[in-house]
């Protein structure tokens, strides 16, 4: 994003816009980015809480979920929503398709990545994450290329690319100067069913008490009789599920998506993961919030160019006051 | 029937270069109390691991109930009934008390007998029906060993291994686990109890081996060892 946008941006806002109505219009934007961000926080922590194990490649497999929705809109011939519509069903097969997918893809790379270096040092799986992570890259290049329309026919592999606008971008509050589209709208209905469901899941099922009491003790789980390795591959999984949920959420959101915005998006996933305290799933979501909400003030209130510099500067002040992140002390549960 | 419950014959563990087990036998039949008693680093905990298949051995085997279990996962040998109290009790400190016993019973499918082993451990225990709310973390360390146990009856086993029970704890609380490993056994569970303190075990069991540098030196009757000048010399701290 050019800063001369968000300049123009703002120096219209002002005329239209109280300063109560700019603010609020902030936290909107703020809310439903952060919403994205920690869903796809949640799969660095979960993975992190059960392994101990910063998995670098979420973030790229979160780039491919989106690239398999763009082909899917682009197989079925999806365009943008007509004049009155809300929605396109087109984005059901997406919803379907994308968790099903990046969750298979996490499972595969535990199962070949990570599970062979399980008694090996801790760094060695990190460096298996950071190629696992290049590998996705570059499967995302490749996949740009391909000869489809949504891809340019394979003209640009690098380029961004163009999200059909499937959801609506008209305004609920109609005439207001305070936007609220439904596509935000669908981020929450989205994500916060899912943040429940998970939050039931490992609270309240087997599998979740299971998830829990690897993460506490593996060894005496072991010795309970669960199967470590199926625990931490349905973890694999559900953590790339909720990111490839969050790429079609945020193709959607955004309608651009490139080969590298895992890379970007990830970083600030997972910078919410260890803001909250990594391995805490309420601190994962409480991260995202965060981070979106300092993106969207620093947008509209210093500079752009600041937005990083700021998410940073709160992440060492965090840390430096609270080493553990926001929830991350010891009474608190992790998976 | 007639064969031993638990048969471990002339395996060999280790931890890289060092040998921890050389080539040790033992076997537990059903019904009994046996201890392995020995000094720290003798070995006795790697045993339960090994026989548990938390830790590979090099060579040997084991059998549990006729079946060799030494190449099968932790979890198969679970299922099959051998079940460890482990060393340090390794609760789960940021479950609850009844969380805790819900994972002994982990891989149980018959409610009504979950059912009857909750009552039966929340009776051995009461402490622990009074604190199931509460994060095991926050128990005292006897009361952490009870969870221990309880949690372990929960997984129904037929074989208990048991891995210094009075480790850390107050001696009142050790004469009481001890009680209830006595009335387990009562009650039909056949056990393996690694313990350091000998004179207590010794008093305990019926069969008793020693265990030096990864090898058994002596085994018999528990009356008998405790009447060992050898062993309470070394192990009973006489002259």
């Amino acid at each position: 994003m050019g800063s001369e946008d968000a300049e123009d941006q703002r120096e219209g806002g002002r005329e239209l816009m109280t300063d109560s109505e700019v603010l609020l219009q902030q936290v909107i934007i703020g809310l439903s980015n952060g919403m994205i961000i920690a869903l796809i926080a949640l799969g660095y922590t979960m993975v992190y809480g059960i392994v101990e194990l910063i998995n670098f490649a979420h973030g790229d497999l979160f780039m491919l979920g989106a690239f398999l929705a763009l082909t899917i809109a682009g197989a079925l011939g999806l365009d943008a929503v007509s004049e009155g519509a809300l929605f396109s069903w087109g984005i059901l097969p997406m919803f379907v398709a994308a968790p099903i997918f990046c969750g298979g893809v996490n499972w595969c790379v535990d199962r070949l990545a990570y599970r062979p270096l399980r008694n090996a040092p801790r760094l060695a799986p990190l460096v298996s994450a950071i190629g696992v992570s290049f590998v996705f890259l570059n499967i995302g290049l490749l996949w740009g290329g391909l000869p489809m329309e949504v891809f340019n026919m394979g003209q640009t592999a690098a380029a961004p690319k163009d999200f059909p606008a499937l959801v609506s971008n008209e305004n609920l509050l109609g005439e207001s100067d305070i936007t609220l589209t439904i596509s935000q709208v669908l981020v929450f209905v989205i994500t916060v069913p899912l943040m429940i469901g998970l939050s039931v899941l490992v609270r309240f099922t087997r599998l979740g008490k299971a998830m829990r009491a690897v993460a506490q003790n593996p060894v005496a789980a072991r010795l309970m009789g669960i199967d470590v390795d199926r625990v931490i591959g349905a973890t694999f999984i559900i953590g790339g599920a909720l990111g490839g949920v969050a790429s079609v959420v945020y193709a959607l959101y955004n309608n651009t998506i490139y080969f590298q915005m895992g890379f970007r998006v990830g970083l600030d996933a997972f910078t919410a993961a260890v803001l909250g305290g990594i391995g805490n799933l309420p601190g994962a979501v409480l991260g995202g919030l965060v981070i979106g909400m300092i993106r969207a003030l620093t947008d509209q209130y210093i500079a752009t160019e600041w937005t990083n510099v700021m998410v940073f500067a709160v992440l060492i002040l965090v840390l430096i006051f609270r080493p553990a992140g926001l929830l991350g002390t010891h009474a608190q549960e992790k998976v | 029937m007639g064969g031993p419950l638990l048969k471990a014959e002339a395996i060999r563990a280790g931890y890289g270069p060092i040998e921890a087990l050389k080539g040790l036998s033992l076997s537990v039949a059903p019904g009994e109390i046996v201890t392995l008693i020995g000094a720290n680093g003798a070995g006795k905990s790697s045993t339960l691991l090994c026989i548990s298949g938390i830790h590979p051995i090099r060579s040997g085997a084991i059998h549990f109930d006729g079946e060799r279990i030494d190449k099968l996962p932790a979890h198969d040998i679970v299922k099959r009934g051998l079940v460890q109290v482990p060393e340090g009790r390794r609760i789960f400190p940021r479950l609850t008390v009844l969380e805790n016993l819900q994972l002994g019973a982990y891989l149980r499918k018959d409610l009504d007998g979950i059912k009857n082993d909750f009552e039966r451990v929340f009776a051995l225990f009461p402490i622990l029906a009074e604190r199931r709310a509460q994060a095991g973390g926050t128990l005292s360390g006897g009361e952490q060993q009870m969870l221990a146990i309880g949690r372990a009856v929960m997984s129904k086993p037929r074989l208990l291994l048991m891995d210094e029970p009075s480790m850390g704890i107050a001696p009142v609380l050790t004469a009481k686990i001890f009680d209830t490993i006595r009335e387990l056994n009562q009650q039909g569970l056949t056990i393996l109890l690694v313990e350091q303190n000998a004179h207590l075990a010794l008093q305990l069991a019926q069969r008793a081996y020693v265990l030096e540098t990864g090898q058994i030196v002596l085994e018999g009757p528990a009356q008998e060892l405790l009447a060992d000048p050898r062993v309470r010399k070394s192990y009973l701290g006489e002259e």
